[in-house]
């Protein structure tokens, strides 16, 4: 049987949900420059941590289910990183001819 | 959970209900690592073109509906807050807190899709719809409609995730009321419930791409 946890725990992380979200929005208002897409995705990623753990209980559940919960972030960066190598590098070596 | 009522929801291939639970939950988990790549190619392609014309992307988000994105993002997180106690409940066999726990889900997963319908039409009317009818007064057309393709495509997509999560919610709380959920068979709201999880966080990722990307 697995471990009932009491309201407070899924009151207490939704609150700290919507703190972020009014961090996520307020900072759309303020310039930072290229800053900004980092620091709105730090964000995004730090609420998805608190979702993974809390509501889809990720925190106190077995390693079996942990390493499935990364699989697919870990191809999804695997996908990211390729992609992005080759688009960035586009142009930078020149081919001998 | 009482001790009698165990065996009769444990199938017959699984050792124990915890195996049984824990098959549940990986298999759940499998397919919300399909469903992370599913959306990643979008997320992929986004990432590319907003790479290729940053400035373009940016004039193109300050045409979306920021308040309407925003309050849409704060009714995803708070019908999140409703799954997570709804499963609770399953847990403890409350079932009327269950039933109404699930239609709260639901019915703020409607709410999430009627504003999602009026920011479409507002779109439509104001000539973003990528096609025929895409008109774009700023330079670049072309990228801009990119982007917008992009939003239909990304929001499109997870609106149908959020209308197949209420479907979900609202079966589930018939089966509820059916007293289907009772004696510890509490694991389809479980797994439902990391469904709409993954939905919620998708929508956590797409406000701040889609709506945020240039700053107002």
């Amino acid at each position: 049987m697995e471990k009932i946890h009491p309201p407070k725990i899924y009151w207490t992380n939704c609150l700290c949900l919507m703190g972020l979200l009014a961090l996520t929005w307020g900072l759309g208002y303020v310039n930072f420059g290229v800053f900004n897409l980092p620091i709105a995705l730090f964000i995004s990623f730090t609420k998805t941590i608190l979702i993974v753990l809390f509501f889809m209980h990720i925190k106190g559940s077995s390693r079996l289910l942990h390493l499935a919960a990364f699989t697919g972030l870990i191809w999804l960066f695997l996908m990211l990183l390729l992609t992005l190598g080759d688009y960035t590098s586009r142009g930078l070596v020149s081919m001998p001819k | 959970m009482s001790e009698a009522a165990a065996p009769n929801i444990l199938a017959e291939q699984f050792d124990d209900i915890e195996q049984q639970h824990e098959a549940a939950k990986l298999g759940m988990w499998i397919f919300l690592a399909t469903e992370v790549l599913f959306f990643g190619g979008l997320f992929l392609s986004y990432t590319v073109y907003r790479y290729l014309y940053p400035e373009v992307f940016a004039a193109a988000s300050r045409h979306t509906e920021v308040m309407l994105g925003g309050a849409n993002t704060a009714i995803l997180l708070f019908s999140s807050t409703l799954m997570a106690l709804a499963v609770r409940a399953s847990q403890l066999g409350r079932r009327s807190h269950l039933i109404w726990l699930l239609l709260g889900t639901a019915l703020l997963g409607i709410v999430f899709m009627g504003i999602k319908g009026f920011e479409y039409h507002k779109d439509f009317v104001d000539h973003l719809v990528p096609g025929a009818g895409f008109q774009w007064h700023e330079a670049n057309s072309g990228a801009a409609e990119i982007f917008f393709w992009l939003y239909f495509a990304m929001t499109g997509l997870h609106a149908i995730h959020v209308t197949v999560g209420i479907v979900v919610m609202l079966v589930l709380a018939v089966l509820a009321w059916r007293r289907r959920f009772e004696g510890g068979n509490y694991m389809p709201v479980e797994v439902a419930g990391l469904y709409w999880h993954f939905v919620d966080i998708v929508w956590v990722f797409l406000f701040p791409l889609l709506y945020l990307a240039g700053h107002r």
